[in-house]
C-alpha cells in the first residue's frame, strides 16, 4: 500500500508527513505528528474531543482523511495559546473550573475558539447549541458555557478599551 | 490487506472517469461524515476514494438569474449557512441542512452526501423535496437530472447508476408569499438522527394556500413526497380542519419500523404533529411575519 | 482535631495542579503515551450471548506476518470456583479472571476469547479474525424478569438457589423492627414497582494501556484506571507476576465515574508483551468500551412505605433485584444500604438480589446502586407525602435522619447534615419560585433526596521540601474530579505559603505506597488525612532546625505564615526563618526535609443530597426538558468550591441522562444495539440548564478539615426528582426508566383513551 505524501500548515508552521489513504488526519496528528492534544473518545464525530480547525472551519479531525490536508491550513489546540500566553479562554477554564478529567477540554476550547471568532457575543442558548457536538460527562456543562460566555465578554471589553 | 487509493481530481470529467473506473469498489467523498464512520466500522471497504471538493463546481452556491439556486452537491453546511442570501429565500432547506450532526459535521457534511448516504432519516432530504428541489447527476454517458424524491431507492441506496456522481441541487425561483420550514423530532435537542423529519414549502395568496409541497423523513425506507398532505393544504386558509386533514395524509404515509430510535407508533402520531407545526412555521414565513 | 479557621487557601477557588497541561492539550492520557518499539494488541470477543468454547485455533493467526503473540484463557491465571473466593478489594478474582477473558463459556456479547498482538493495528484486527473458534451456543437471558423464571437458561451451573440451578447469585438484607407491625400502625401505605435500564458511566476516554515487560520480568504498565494499585495487584494474581516487578503508572484518566476500577486490558497487554518482547499498546474503541466493559444494573425494585396521618413513617419494606451481568457482583449493597438512609424508620426491611444474565459484567457507577433504590424509594415518598396531602420537604423534614438515628445498615449516626439539606432546599430561591409559564407546556416541580456511605481506607502520602525551599506532595490517588486541586490548598494553608508553591503529583506503585482506588468519594477524605499529617511532621523538623539554629527548645518554636518564629519575645529575639532559608540551610543542619505517612484512614461520615428539578413538557411530543434544577448537599468542607460544585453538577447531568433518555437497547440476538454515542444519549450542552448548588457545610468532626466524601451522593436522588417533577406537570408517574419520548408520549395517550372512555 503505497503512502501518500502530505504538505500542509499546522499551527502556523509548515509540516509534511506521510499518511495511508484511509488514515484520518486524527490517526496523522496522534501518530507521527506527535500532537497528542487531540483527543479520540469515539472515532464517529459523535464527541468532538478531536476538534480542530481547516482554514478556520471547525471540524472533527476523525472526520477527515489525513490525505485530505494537503495545502490547507490546519490548527490544534497545541497552537491555541500564544507562546506561553494562554488565549483567554484557556485563561478562564482554568480559574473557572470548567474542566475536570480534562479529556474534552482540548476539543471544548477549539470549538469555542471557532465561536467566538464567528460571533463575539453569544447568548447562553447559542453557546449551548454550538457546543452540543463537544460531550463532557464531568462537569454538567455549567462551568464551561459560563467560562466561555465571561470570556467573550472580557474579549469585547478588551477590543472596546483597546479602541478608546 | 486490501488496496486502498485517494484520488482528489479538479475536474468533474476526471472524477467521473475515476469513479467509473474503479467500479462497485469506489466511493465518493464530499464531507466525509458518514462515509469514515462507516469505513471505520468496517461497514465499508472502498478500493478508491474520489474526493469531489476539489471541483469548483461541487462546492459553489450560484443565484441564477431566473432567482433560483444551484448549490454544489457537497457543499458544506457551514458555507450554505454563511451565503448572504440562500437562507432569506430557502430557511426551511437551510435549517434542514444545518441539522445534520455537529457545528464540527457542519464545517463538512453537505446535502448532496446525505441524499447519496440513502438513510430514510436524512435532514436535508425532505425540506429538498417540499422545496421542489432537482439534481443534477453527471455519469459516463453525461448529465441528467431527476427530483430528489426519485433519488433515494432505500436505506442506504439510491437510483444514481453505476459511475454516476451527484453534482448539485437547482431549487426553484420563489414566488412572493412563500415560506419553507423544517423541524425534526429527536429525543435530545442535537445530535440524534430524525425519529421523524418533515419539511413543508408553501405559497399562500390573500392568505389563501396557492401551492404546496410536503416532505416526509424517517417513517419509511425512503424519504416521501406527501402529495395527500400537500393537496389538503392548497385552497384552504391553513385552518384547523385543513391542517388536520393534511397531519391524517402525512399519518397515512407512514410505513415506519419500531427501533432503537422510536416505535411504530410514535413515529406515526409524530408525523401528524410535526405536520402542523411545520406548516405554521412555513405560512408565519410566506407572509413575512 | 486541628479544624483551620481563618484560612487562606482552604475554601478557594485556586487554579488546579494539573490545568495548565490540559487547557493545552499536553495531559497525557493513557492513549497519548507510546514507547519504543511498541507493536498493537487488539482483542478477539464472543459474537454470541451464550456459548461454550469447544476449542480455539490459532494457527493460522500466528502464521500471518507481523503477528508477535497470541493468548487465550490458557495464558491468564484460573482461580478455580470451588476453591472460594479470592477477594481483592470488593472483586472475587475468580470472577475478574473469567471477565477479562472467558474460560469455559462466552457469556456476554463482547466477552473477550483471545487477544493478538502485531506490528499494525489493521494486521491485528486480521489476525483476530484468523482464529477459529468452536462455540456450542447456548440459550441466553437478560432481562430480570427472564433471568429469574425457573426455566431460564442458567449462566452458572455451579449455582443453587433454594436447592436448583439458578441465576440469583447472592441475597443481602439490613433490618430493623418488625415490618408487619409497623405496616399494622400505618394509616396510608403504598406499594410500587419499578424498572430500571442498564446505564453506561459514559467517560469519553476509552480503556487504553501500553505495557512493557523486560526480559527478567520487569513490568511496566502506563494505563488510565482509577487505582495504579488496583491495576498492578489484578496483573499481578492474573500473569502471576509478582507485585514487585510491576510498576503500573497511572495516566490521566479521562473520567471513570467507578467504570475504571476494575481492568479489562492491562492483563492481555502484559501477556502479549511478555510473549512477544516488545512493548504493547491496546486502545478500546468505542463500541468495546459500551459492549465488553461495565455499565450499571438494569434493575426492578418493589418498595412499601407506611406512614400515619400526621405524617411519620411506621414501616418500610424495600426489594430491589439487580442485574450483575455475566458475573456475580452488582451492587447490591448501595440499592439496599443507601435508599431508606435518610429516614428514620422504625421498622424496615430492605432486601437486595443479585441475579446474572448474558451481558457485560456491571462495573461500579457513582454511588453503585444506590441511585436505582432511591428512584424508587423516593418516588413512593413523594407518593406517600402526597396521600397525606403534605410538601414533600416537609414529610421528609418530619422523617428525616439525625444524629442519634440507628441507620438499618449499622451505624448509630454522629452529627449528620441531612436535616440541614432538606431546610436548605425549602429556604432556597428556587424551592419559592413560580414554576412559570410553559407557553402551552405543562411544567412540574419535584424533589428527592439521597444517601451514600462514603469511604476511607489506605491512603498514603510523601511531602518533601525541595532544595529550592518550595514543596512537592506525592500521593496514590489518581485524581478524576480535582484531588490535586484539595491537596495543593489544604498543604499551602498547613504550610501558611502561596498555594502555587505546592506541587502536587500521583505517584505511581513503586514511588508511593499502597493507596486504595479513587472511588467510594474517599479520595480527598483519606489523603487530606495523609498529607495533613505529613505536612505536620514537616512543620515539625522545620521547627527543630530552626530551634537549632537559635539554639532554643523546639517548643519555643513556632510555625506561622511559612516561616519559624520565637512563640514569644521570652523564647528569643530572632527574625524569622522562612521555608526557603530553612531548606537553603538543610545540608547543613541535618539533611532533607520530607515526611511521609500512611494510613487505614476512618471516620468518613456518609453523604446527604436533596435535589429540586422543575421540568417542563411537550405533551404532544412527549418531549420532558429539565428548566431548572438545584442540587443541595453536605459537604462537610468544601476545601475547594469549585471543584465541589463540579462534582455536584456533573452528577445531577449524569443523573438527568439516565431518567429521559440513558439506557442499553438489546436487539432480538442479545446483542446491543446502541453502542455508541450517537444512539446511547448522554446529555449534550443543549440539553441541560445552569445546574444551581448550594453547598451546607457540617463539618466531618473526625477529619482535620472536616471533609466529607461528595463525590457519589449527586447522582443518587436525580431520577426521583426527575420523576416526580413530571408527576407535577402531567399527573403521571413512570415507574420505569428512562422517560423517552415515545413512552410519555404512550402514556399521555393512554391517559386521554381513558378519560374518553
Amino acid at each position: 500500500m503505497a503512502k501518500i505524501h502530505v504538505t500542509t500548515t499546522i499551527n502556523g508552521e509548515p509540516v509534511e508527513y506521510l499518511c495511508e489513504p484511509n488514515d484520518t488526519m486524527l490517526d496523522a496528528l496522534r501518530g507521527p505528528l506527535g500532537l497528542t492534544g487531540s483527543k479520540e473518545g469515539c472515532s464517529s464525530g459523535d464527541c468532538g474531543a478531536c476538534s480542530i480547525t481547516v482554514d478556520d472551519q471547525l471540524i472533527c479531525s476523525c472526520l477527515m482523511l489525513a490525505a485530505e490536508a494537503e495545502g490547507h491550513e490546519i490548527r490544534t489546540i497545541e497552537g491555541m495559546a500564544d507562546g506561553e500566553k494562554l488565549h483567554p479562554l484557556q485563561q478562564k477554564f482554568l480559574e473557572q473550573a470548567a474542566l475536570q478529567c480534562g479529556i474534552c477540554t482540548s476539543g471544548m476550547l477549539v470549538a469555542s475558539d471557532a465561536l467566538l471568532r464567528r460571533n463575539p457575543n453569544p447568548s447562553e442558548e447559542e453557546v449551548r447549541f454550538w457546543l452540543a457536538g463537544n460531550l463532557c460527562r464531568c462537569t454538567g456543562y455549567d462551568k464551561i458555557v459560563r467560562a466561555v460566555l465571561e470570556t467573550a465578554a472580557e474579549m469585547r471589553d478588551g477590543i472596546k478599551e483597546a479602541a478608546q | 490487506m486490501a488496496d486502498i487509493r485517494y484520488l482528489a481530481p479538479h475536474t468533474l470529467d476526471e472524477a467521473v472517469g475515476a469513479f467509473a473506473a474503479a467500479g462497485s469498489a469506489a466511493r465518493i467523498l464530499a464531507g466525509g461524515t458518514d462515509l469514515l464512520v462507516q469505513m471505520r466500522s468496517g461497514i465499508v471497504k472502498p478500493g478508491v476514494i474520489v474526493d469531489i471538493k476539489k471541483i469548483a463546481e461541487m462546492t459553489a452556491i450560484e443565484e441564477t438569474a431566473d432567482g433560483g439556486f444551484r448549490i454544489g452537491a457537497a457543499t458544506s453546511g457551514m458555507a450554505l449557512h454563511d451565503h448572504p442570501r440562500f437562507g432569506k429565500v430557502w430557511p426551511g432547506v437551510l435549517e434542514a441542512v444545518n441539522l445534520i450532526g455537529s457545528k464540527q459535521v457542519q464545517g463538512r457534511a453537505s446535502a448532496g452526501g446525505n441524499l447519496c448516504n440513502g438513510s430514510p432519516a436524512g435532514d436535508s432530504v425532505p425540506a429538498m423535496i417540499a422545496a421542489g428541489a432537482v439534481v443534477t447527476i453527471q455519469g459516463p454517458n453525461g448529465r441528467r437530472e431527476l427530483k430528489v424524491e426519485e433519488v433515494p431507492a432505500g436505506p442506504g441506496r439510491t437510483n444514481l447508476k453505476p459511475g454516476e456522481i451527484l453534482v448539485s441541487f437547482k431549487l426553484p425561483p420563489r414566488p412572493p408569499g412563500s415560506g419553507d420550514a423544517y423541524l425534526r423530532m429527536i429525543p435530545r435537542t442535537e445530535m440524534d438522527i430524525a425519529v421523524v423529519g418533515l419539511g413543508v414549502s408553501l405559497t399562500l395568496k390573500d392568505g389563501v394556500c396557492t401551492a404546496a409541497r410536503v416532505g416526509l423523513g424517517a417513517v419509511a425506507p425512503t424519504p416521501l413526497l406527501v402529495e395527500a398532505a400537500a393537496k389538503a393544504l392548497v385552497g384552504s386558509k391553513l385552518d384547523a380542519a385543513a391542517l388536520e386533514k393534511a397531519a391524517e395524509a402525512c399519518r397515512a404515509a407512514c410505513r415506519p419500523i419500531d427501533d432503537k430510535r422510536g416505535t411504530i407508533a410514535y413515529r406515526i402520531k409524530t408525523a401528524g404533529v410535526l405536520l402542523k407545526r411545520t406548516a405554521a412555521i412555513a405560512a408565519k414565513r410566506a407572509t413575512g411575519k | 482535631m486541628n479544624l483551620v479557621t481563618n484560612n487562606k487557601w482552604i475554601g478557594q477557588r485556586t487554579i488546579r495542579p494539573d490545568g495548565m497541561d490540559k487547557v493545552t492539550g499536553r495531559a497525557q492520557f493513557a492513549a497519548d503515551m507510546t514507547m519504543p518499539g511498541q507493536i498493537w494488541g487488539k482483542v478477539l470477543r464472543s459474537p454470541h450471548p451464550h456459548a461454550r468454547i469447544r476449542s480455539i485455533d490459532t494457527s493460522k493467526a500466528e502464521k500471518l506476518p507481523g503477528v508477535k503473540a497470541v493468548v487465550t484463557s490458557k495464558d491468564i491465571v484460573d482461580f478455580p470456583i470451588e476453591k472460594g473466593a479470592v477477594m481483592l478489594g470488593i472483586q472475587d478474582m475468580r470472577w475478574m479472571c473469567r471477565n477479562v477473558m472467558a474460560r469455559d463459556k462466552a457469556l456476554f456479547p463482547g466477552h473477550p476469547v483471545a487477544a493478538v498482538a502485531a506490528t499494525t493495528e489493521a494486521i491485528a484486527a486480521e489476525a483476530c479474525s484468523l482464529i477459529e473458534v468452536d462455540y456450542e451456543v447456548l440459550p441466553w437471558t437478560i432481562e430480570i424478569e427472564d433471568a429469574i423464571k425457573p426455566d431460564a437458561p442458567v449462566l452458572h451451573e455451579f449455582n443453587k438457589w433454594e436447592g436448583k440451578p439458578s441465576n440469583i447469585m447472592g441475597r443481602l438484607e439490613h433490618k430493623k423492627g418488625d415490618i408487619a407491625e409497623g405496616f399494622k400502625k400505618a394509616d396510608v401505605v403504598i406499594e410500587r414497582t419499578f424498572t430500571t435500564r442498564p446505564v453506561h458511566q459514559g467517560y469519553i476516554e476509552p480503556h487504553a494501556c501500553v505495557i512493557s515487560v523486560a526480559p527478567d520480568g520487569k513490568t511496566t504498565i502506563w494505563s488510565s484506571s482509577q487505582g495504579q494499585f488496583m491495576v498492578r495487584a489484578m496483573t499481578a494474581y492474573l500473569t502471576g507476576i509478582p507485585q514487585s516487578d510491576i510498576r503500573a503508572i497511572p495516566a490521566e484518566i479521562g473520567g471513570g465515574f467507578g467504570g475504571k476500577t476494575i481492568v479489562y486490558l492491562e492483563p492481555l497487554a502484559t501477556l502479549l508483551a511478555k510473549k512477544s518482547g516488545r512493548p504493547v499498546k491496546m486502545v478500546m474503541t468505542r463500541e468495546e468500551v459500551m459492549r465488553a466493559t461495565g455499565p450499571t444494573s438494569g434493575s426492578r425494585s418493589t418498595v412499601k412505605i407506611g406512614a400515619t396521618k400526621d405524617g411519620r413513617i411506621t414501616a418500610a419494606h424495600g426489594t430491589f433485584y439487580l442485574q450483575a451481568g455475566a458475573l456475580p457482583g452488582s451492587p447490591i449493597r448501595g440499592a439496599a444500604g443507601c435508599s431508606f438512609t435518610p429516614y428514620d424508620i422504625p421498622n424496615l426491611l430492605s432486601e437486595g438480589f443479585d441475579v446474572c444474565s448474558n451481558r457485560s459484567k456491571v462495573a461500579a457507577y457513582r454511588a453503585p446502586g444506590a441511585p436505582i433504590g432511591a428512584y424508587a424509594v423516593e418516588c413512593v415518598m413523594d407518593e406517600v407525602a402526597e396521600a397525606l396531602k403534605m410538601d414533600p420537604l416537609d414529610f421528609r423534614l418530619k422523617n428525616g435522619a439525625k444524629e442519634g438515628t440507628k441507620a438499618a445498615h449499622g451505624p448509630t449516626f454522629p452529627r449528620i447534615g441531612y436535616i440541614e439539606t432538606v431546610e436548605a432546599a425549602k429556604a432556597s430561591a428556587h424551592y419559592a419560585a413560580p414554576l412559570g409559564d410553559g407557553h402551552g407546556k405543562p411544567r412540574g416541580r419535584g424533589v428527592a433526596s439521597g444517601f451514600w456511605f462514603n469511604a476511607g481506607g489506605e491512603s498514603s502520602a510523601q511531602v518533601n521540601i525541595t532544595e529550592d525551599g518550595n514543596v512537592v506532595v506525592t500521593t496514590g490517588h489518581p485524581d478524576i474530579g480535582g484531588s490535586r486541586a484539595g491537596i495543593a490548598n489544604i498543604c499551602a494553608e498547613l504550610l501558611g505559603i502561596d498555594y502555587k508553591r505546592v506541587s502536587v503529583i500521583i505517584g505511581d506503585t513503586q514511588t508511593i505506597g499502597f493507596s486504595n482506588l479513587t472511588g467510594g468519594s474517599r479520595v480527598l477524605f483519606a489523603s487530606a488525612m495523609v498529607v495533613t499529617q505529613s505536612t505536620e511532621k514537616v512543620i515539625q523538623t522545620l521547627r527543630e532546625r530552626a530551634a537549632k539554629i537559635w539554639n532554643i527548645d523546639p517548643e519555643a518554636v513556632k510555625w506561622d505564615q511559612g516561616a519559624a518564629h520565637p512563640v514569644s519575645p521570652n523564647a528569643g529575639q530572632f527574625e524569622p526563618l522562612t521555608l526557603k532559608e530553612l531548606a537553603d540551610k538543610a545540608p547543613t543542619q541535618g539533611g532533607p526535609i520530607g515526611a511521609g505517612v500512611q494510613l487505614n484512614t476512618t471516620g468518613a461520615d456518609g453523604g446527604f443530597g436533596t435535589h429540586i428539578c422543575d421540568v417542563e413538557v411537550d405533551t404532544e411530543l412527549g418531549i420532558v426538558r429539565v428548566i431548572r434544577y438545584t442540587a443541595v448537599q453536605d459537604v462537610g468542607r468544601a476545601i475547594h468550591p469549585g471543584y465541589v460544585e463540579g462534582q455536584l453538577q456533573g452528577g445531577v447531568a449524569q443523573g438527568i441522562g439516565w431518567a429521559l433518555n440513558e439506557e442499553y437497547i438489546y436487539n432480538k440476538d442479545g446483542k446491543v444495539d446502541n453502542p455508541g454515542f450517537l444512539d446511547y444519549r448522554m446529555p449534550v450542552c443543549s440539553d441541560l440548564p445552569m445546574l444551581d448548588c448550594i453547598m451546607v457545610e457540617v463539618p466531618n468532626p473526625k477529619h482535620p478539615q472536616g471533609v466529607k466524601g461528595v463525590g457519589e451522593v449527586p447522582l443518587v436522588p436525580v431520577m426521583a426528582a426527575v420523576a416526580s417533577a413530571i408527576y407535577n406537570a402531567l399527573g403521571i408517574r413512570f415507574y420505569s426508566l428512562p422517560m423517552s419520548p415515545p413512552k410519555v408520549s404512550a402514556a399521555l395517550d393512554a391517559g386521554v383513551k381513558q378519560a374518553a372512555e
